[in-house]
């Protein structure tokens, strides 16, 4: 078995609302430090298969065809093994 | 003609469509399902508002990805007339038939409540009956209707921007944000439209206002009377 995790994020550039918005509240909440968020996806993955390779190009299809939009957005996939089960 | 309404789980506008092309065009219609794969029998397609599939990952990027839509990519392909009103405008989006994306409106809220808006294209098959500089008033009902083009430049149509009642296109006219103060887009051809506002809520005077009836006409006259765009 393999999970992967797929991270989609908001290509630079692209306006995020939610970000922004998220940002002033923790600046009203006293973080100040806080120059910028952005707000993106979490996915995880179970994977029935051992081959890291195959499974990282299946990935990057899922991602190209369905799990994020290229038009506004970038991801990233992290693939962890697991024995058993 | 003939008209198909495409029913994904989660449609929620498609008797509404249905309803203004039976009794008020008196137009033959009949509803499509996400699973069909085949528009033989239909002269235009029409992708109902609503929240397919929960507008799970990205408003209409389930929707985009049925049977159905193969079909009407294929259908569109060869210059036949597609509308999609609101969700079915993230749809086409999300399917590629229409450059850009919908993202979150810059006040994150759902907005529901009249919009001016402005025509600017009139030879699109659902435009042609329209004045340009036109003024209609259209509801709108969304949360995801702020476009944006695609990085590497729009090379599609802009067909309807929010306006002022003098038809000035302003900051303030905006309700969501959208690039260019954009309502409606075409794809370059024409015969993809894609629009956020609802004219089949507006084709009525008992429901306020027939400003919308005339998307629905100018296809079919179109049709009809084979005036040529694309």
């Amino acid at each position: 078995m393999i999970k992967a995790s797929v991270y989609v994020t908001l290509r630079p550039g692209v306006l995020d609302p939610q970000g922004e918005t998220i940002k002033s509240s923790l600046n009203d909440l006293g973080f100040s430090e806080v120059a910028g968020v952005r707000a993106g996806k979490y996915l995880e993955l179970d994977l029935d298969t051992d081959d890291v390779a195959a499974a990282r190009s299946r990935l990057d299809d899922m991602c190209g065809r369905l799990l994020s939009n290229p038009v506004i957005e970038d991801y990233t996939v992290e693939i962890e093994e697991r024995r058993g089960s | 003609m003939r008209f198909g309404v495409v029913r994904f789980y989660g449609s929620n506008c498609d008797r509404d469509c249905y309803h203004v092309v039976s009794r008020v065009l008196h137009r033959p219609v009949r509803y499509v399902a996400h699973d069909e794969s085949s528009l033989d029998d239909v002269d235009c397609v029409i992708l109902p508002g609503g929240f397919s599939y929960g507008d799970y990952l990205r408003a209409g990027a389930m929707a985009a990805r049925t049977r159905i839509m193969a079909a009407v990519e294929e259908f569109a392909a060869a210059g036949n007339p597609v509308i999609g009103i609101c969700n079915g405008f993230q749809v086409l989006c999300e399917a590629g038939l229409l450059p850009g994306a919908l993202m979150v409106n810059d006040g994150l809220r759902f907005i529901c409540r009249p919009s001016l808006v402005r025509v600017e294209d009139n030879e699109t098959p659902f435009t042609s009956g329209l004045q340009p500089g036109a003024v209609m008033s259209l509801p709108i009902a969304h949360q995801w209707g702020n476009y944006r083009p695609p990085p590497d430049g729009f090379r599609g149509r802009i067909v309807l921007r929010y306006s002022a009642d003098d038809g000035s296109v302003t900051p303030e006219s905006n309700p969501n944000g959208s690039w260019q103060n954009v309502a409606a887009i075409a794809n370059a051809r024409g015969n993809v439209l894609g629009m956020m506002p609802h004219p089949e809520r507006s084709s009525e005077s008992i429901l306020g206002g027939e400003d919308g009836l005339g998307f629905f006409s100018s296809v079919v006259s179109w049709w009809e009377g084979g005036t040529s765009y694309v």
